[in-house]
């Protein structure tokens, strides 16, 4: 495949986070969909439910985000056609990630973070490269934003001392109104400084009883 | 008999003009446990007996659901409907996935009559031993297909396959000029009285039946037994009180009337 620099793919913008708590997990991305300069739309979504407890989202090339969500779909349905049963967020986890290596020598542009509930009902949020690297994580960023936003939430969420043995459960302590809270101040923040963040951010929030999903209007310009 | 002869092979013809292979696969669905299934202008339902190979065994799936808005009931060999329900699963994931719409019915049962015609002419193959009743719902309405292991398929306003369906074809017959104006709940206790008479004589009960249904609006789903023995029992109320109205001589067509109204709550 000759790439001549990076004309088969556009970065389209935008920034995702997600935030993992003891029994609910909260994801959120911007809607702001631009190439170069422009804003194509500020009113895209980059979130995409695959099953009951578990959501996606991604920055990227939006093309291949939107084929990425329909192949996952698909093997979503014909999985619950075998086993009678929806997936759970460890085994979608797992899922993405195999999708993402099969086009290791074509990949999709997409930074992906997928968040939900274990098979225990705890919090979990899954961070990935564009092929396929991932890792259960407390909380993560993706995209143009995420620079200014992972900092902050170092600050506030990590865990004590990475270096304690035994390794600690990765999810945060606080309840689930603080971390949405802190989700809309890092958005509102990113979006003072960088151009690709902003219109409005869509949180979704899991729990036992369902997805939640609020809107939040962010700086226009 | 006397077509031993030519009954080998799939690709043998018999001099009168007849492919015994493939009907001896049509022999295969009629020994199956009997299916039904009942179309409206707006919903069609699916109803199959469960056999079950011994009591400590389960019972038998022979219903699928392919789609949201298709299903399968199967009469024969089950595990050839088993396999394929999942060809046809993938056809309508692959459609959706091209055209984010569902996979037309006419052309999903195409595909599979298609599927079942090439066994008919490969001399490595046999013809699929399964005959399948599809149900489904699409942007023309409701339909109900049979498609047998010939390859041919029909559109049916109502059809009964499998052991003793001929008993259900036969009441369905009676009164399938008025299916298209039934409401849900008529279909679903119609699909009922035929797989009763299917059983001729044993026990009706929601252990030993499947019960389906697809809509406007309503999704390809079974339905819970606790329903499906609902609607038995108001069968055998109505029954019950018809039969014990002709003994004492009364007028039974009343009663009829009184128990229809009495079903009436049933609707669910």
């Amino acid at each position: 495949m000759a790439l001549r620099g990076n004309w088969m793919y556009e970065n389209n913008g935008g920034t995702c986070v997600a935030i993992a708590g003891a029994d609910y997990c909260v994801i959120a991305a911007d809607t702001r969909l631009s190439v170069g300069y422009s804003i194509y739309t500020r009113d895209y979504s980059k979130i995409c439910k695959l099953a009951d407890k578990c959501v996606m989202a991604s920055s990227g090339f939006q093309g291949d985000l939107k084929a990425l969500q329909k192949n996952l779909a698909a093997k979503h349905l014909i999985y619950q056609h075998q086993h009678n049963k929806q997936m759970s967020c460890p085994a979608m986890a797992q899922l993405l990630s195999n999708t993402l290596y099969y086009k290791r020598f074509f990949p999709y542009y997409t930074f992906n973070i997928l968040g939900g509930l274990d098979s225990d009902e705890k919090g979990c949020v899954f961070t990935y490269d564009a092929v396929g690297s991932y890792e259960r994580v407390g909380y993560s960023a993706h995209g143009t934003g995420a620079g200014l936003i992972i900092p902050v939430l170092d600050n506030q969420l990590k865990s004590p001392s990475p270096l304690l043995l035994p390794a600690k459960d990765a999810v945060t302590p606080l309840s689930e109104m603080e971390a949405v809270d802190l989700v809309k101040d890092v958005f509102a923040s990113a979006t003072e400084r960088d151009i690709y963040t902003g219109d409005k951010v869509e949180i979704l929030v899991i729990n036992a009883s369902g997805i939640r999903q609020e809107l939040m209007e962010l700086r226009k310009d | 008999m006397f077509r031993n002869q030519y009954d080998t092979d799939v690709t043998t013809w018999s001099p009168a003009g007849r492919l015994f292979q493939v009907e001896y696969a049509m022999e295969a669905v009629k020994q199956g446990a009997a299916a039904v299934g009942l179309r409206s202008t707006s919903h069609v339902v699916l109803a199959t007996v469960n056999k079950a190979a011994s009591d400590l065994s389960s019972h038998q799936r022979k219903v699928f659901k392919i789609d949201d808005h298709i299903g399968v009931a199967i009469a024969g060999l089950t595990a050839d409907g088993r396999v394929l329900s999942r060809y046809l699963r993938n056809e309508c994931i692959n459609h959706s996935f091209v055209y984010e719409s569902p996979l037309p019915v006419s052309r999903l049962v195409v595909r599979l009559a298609d599927k079942a015609q090439v066994c008919t002419q490969r001399s490595w193959k046999r013809p699929y031993g399964v005959g399948l009743l599809v149900a489904g719902l699409d942007e023309t309405g409701a339909h109900l297909y049979y498609n047998c292991p010939s390859g041919n398929y029909f559109e049916y306003q109502a059809f009964a396959i499998g052991s003793r369906s001929q008993a259900a074809k036969t009441f369905m017959e009676r009164r399938f000029e008025a299916f298209n104006g039934y409401s849900r709940d008529e279909l679903i206790k119609d699909a009922l009285f035929a797989i009763k008479e299917t059983l001729q004589g044993e026990k009706l009960t929601s252990s030993i039946c499947t019960v389906a249904v697809v809509g406007i609006g309503e999704p390809f789903h079974m339905l819970d037994q606790k329903i499906i023995q609902e609607v038995i029992d108001s069968i055998e109320i109505k029954e019950d009180d018809a039969a014990a109205a002709t003994a004492a001589a009364d007028q039974a067509p009343m009663q009829e009337e009184d128990k229809s109204s009495e079903a009436a709550p049933m609707d669910i």
